[in-house]
């Protein structure tokens, strides 16, 4: 459609900003840490200087890749599927959920390979975001933000299980790994994460349409002749999937999967087969930013991960309620048709 | 499509109680009655949004259970009230959705075409890059009712179009389901609550009252002092606007 031309070179802008950001980025990331290897020095260093990019810059930094592009896409999955924006792998319980299934892992399994991690993490976690849903689905809140305070709560209750647990059974160290996220220990040999979670991104990716469906409630599904509650369950397995594999390797990142998506969605709409890409992209660089900071900063020394993430997650997530708070009054006063119930502030 | 001795209670009050009827093709029937009467339960039950009691729902030869959704979505299209979606979606992603029937995610040619026609027939060409939320309710509900066309089916259910519009939108949205009836040949089943509506722009009449069916024919049949006067406990006058029974309540 020809008027449709000058929004989809828009948007492909925004794409090719992303993607040459996130190239950037990854340059250099892999030319930050104790050891210098900038410029020539790779070469002139010989096979010792190359080892170290192999060794530990390359696996870190496709860690982080992972990482971001998981949590964001989990992120989204949860939001399109529980039809609200402030649900997320962090306000819906599963990252809690995941570190209570590691525990589970390392109290009943001490010698368990990180596959048996990842699957006692991901049974947890799927089992914590299903009872999650079918509680919001249960009692349907009046204000959409009700949602993820309850996601928070909940998350919150699981990880006071899991703190307590821990501390009876002594395990407070070995689980704070897992607390954290950090990717200071991801070398060589550590690609699990690359395994798990690219084959679930495309899997998100080919049934993209299936769960924007899904989003648009259980009679709209019905009317297209999609089968509401096995794409809903499938589609919440492969958010409780990812978010596990990330737990599980780098440990948790939040945040993430709350606010890329929004901010995606600005720019791009919600058609997930549009925005998805963008979306991993955007995480990915989100994470890898707050990492070079955390390297940075305190060089020679690193900050986790999770803390800046943390920072700046929790003030843009401030500034994402604030702006929805606004938009929402907006209508009020402008007095335009909008039926009561979007008047809450939750639009787009 | 036939109705069979439909039922439906939910916590053990009958809400829909063996309900029978047969829906002519080709027409426009709309479903009055006071609140509570069962007829969005009806409809909701011959769209398999809500699994029955017990009864059947006869279409095309099959009952409506035994299709498969995907085969009746094409056949089959239902909105309902609860379609207010918070999403940023484009009014052309929107109705693309309706072609997910016929190549699941994967857009043809064709079902580009049909988008676009059903677009182009709701006049929201200038808004189809437009974003559903950032439309004013009429232009939404129309965005809807091109979907609906997209999904080209013949028969479309309809749970009570015009709620939330006002008097212009509201008959631009009954000349619509008029025009769908009348130059795309789809069998229109609609909930309605304006009862004038009703009697103006449909051909057949299906009233409800408790849970069952206190009348149903052609629109003079059922557009009558006594039958709309016990309906609904009010007094009625009718009056006749170019041969059409409307009537008056106060």
């Amino acid at each position: 459609m020809e008027h449709k031309e000058a929004g989809i070179i828009k948007e492909r802008a925004f794409t090719l900003i992303l993607a040459g950001g996130l190239l950037l980025l990854s340059v250099f990331s892999l030319f930050v840490g104790v050891i210098d290897l900038r410029g020539g020095s790779v070469v002139a260093g010989g096979l010792g200087r190359l080892d170290i990019l192999l060794i530990s810059r390359l696996p870190r930094l496709l860690a982080i890749l992972c990482a971001g592009v998981g949590m964001s896409v989990a992120g989204l999955l949860t939001q399109q599927l529980c039809m609200n924006k402030f649900v997320s792998p962090t306000t819906g319980a599963t990252l809690a959920s995941a570190q209570f299934g590691i525990l589970l892992a390392l109290l009943f399994m001490p010698r368990s390979t990180i596959w048996g991690r990842a699957a006692f993490a991901f049974a947890a976690a799927l089992a914590g975001t299903w009872a999650f849903v079918w509680f919001i689905q249960r009692i349907k809140f009046k204000d959409t933000v009700m949602t993820p305070l309850v996601g928070m709560m909940f998350g919150n209750v699981v990880g006071g299980v899991t703190s307590f647990l821990a501390y009876r059974f002594s395990m407070t160290q070995a689980l704070s790994s897992w607390l954290a996220g950090h990717f200071a220990l991801v070398l060589r040999g550590r690609y699990e994460i690359v395994y798990l979670v690219f084959p679930l991104i495309i899997v998100a990716f080919a049934f993209a349409n299936h769960f924007n469906i899904v989003g648009m409630g259980r009679d709209f599904s019905q009317n297209l002749g999609v089968n509401y509650n096995l794409v809903l369950f499938g589609g919440l397995t492969i958010a409780a999937a990812i978010t596990a594999s990330v737990v599980v390797v780098v440990g948790s990142i939040p945040y993430i999967g709350l606010i890329v998506p929004n901010i995606v969605s600005m720019f791009k709409g919600d058609r997930i087969r549009g925005s998805l890409l963008d979306t991993a992209m955007f995480g990915a660089i989100f994470v890898l930013g707050c990492d070079l900071i955390g390297r940075v900063v305190v060089a020679p020394y690193e900050m986790p991960v999770e803390l800046i993430i943390g920072i700046l997650g929790s003030a843009l997530f401030v500034a994402m309620l604030i702006r929805r708070l606004n938009r929402g009054r907006k209508h009020i006063t402008l007095g335009r048709d909008m039926p009561p119930r979007a008047m809450g502030g939750m639009r787009s | 499509m036939r109705a069979n001795a439909l039922t439906k209670s939910y916590d053990g009050r009958t809400v829909v109680d063996h309900v029978s009827f047969e829906i002519p093709k080709g027409k426009v029937i709309s479903f009055i009655g006071p609140n509570g009467a069962g007829k969005s339960t009806v409809m909701g039950i011959l769209s398999r949004l809500i699994a029955r009691d017990s009864g059947g729902v006869e279409f095309a030869g099959k009952d409506v259970s035994r299709w498969k959704s995907g085969e009746l979505a094409k056949r089959l299209a239902i909105l309902t009230q609860s379609n207010n979606i918070q999403m940023k979606l484009t009014v052309w992603e929107l109705v693309s959705f309706g072609r997910f029937p016929y190549s699941g995610s994967r857009l043809t040619e064709r079902d580009a075409q049909a988008a676009r026609q059903a677009i182009e027939y709701m006049e929201l060409t200038d808004l189809a890059d437009s974003y559903i939320d950032e439309l004013s309710g009429g232009q939404r509900q129309r965005a809807y009712i091109a979907m609906v066309i997209a999904q080209d089916t013949e028969y479309v259910l309809l749970d009570e179009p015009t709620n939330n519009l006002d008097i212009y939108h509201a008959s631009r949205m009954m000349r619509t389901i008029r025009r769908l009836c009348d130059e795309l040949g789809k069998t229109v089943i609609l909930v309605l609550h304006e009862i004038n509506y009703a009697a103006f722009y449909s051909d057949f009449i299906c009233a409800f009252a408790d849970g069952k069916i206190a009348a149903f024919g052609s629109v003079k049949e059922v557009m009558n002092r006594e039958t709309l006067s016990a309906l609904y406990g009010v007094d009625f006058e009718m009056i006749d606007v170019n041969g059409k029974p409307l009537s008056l309540y106060y």
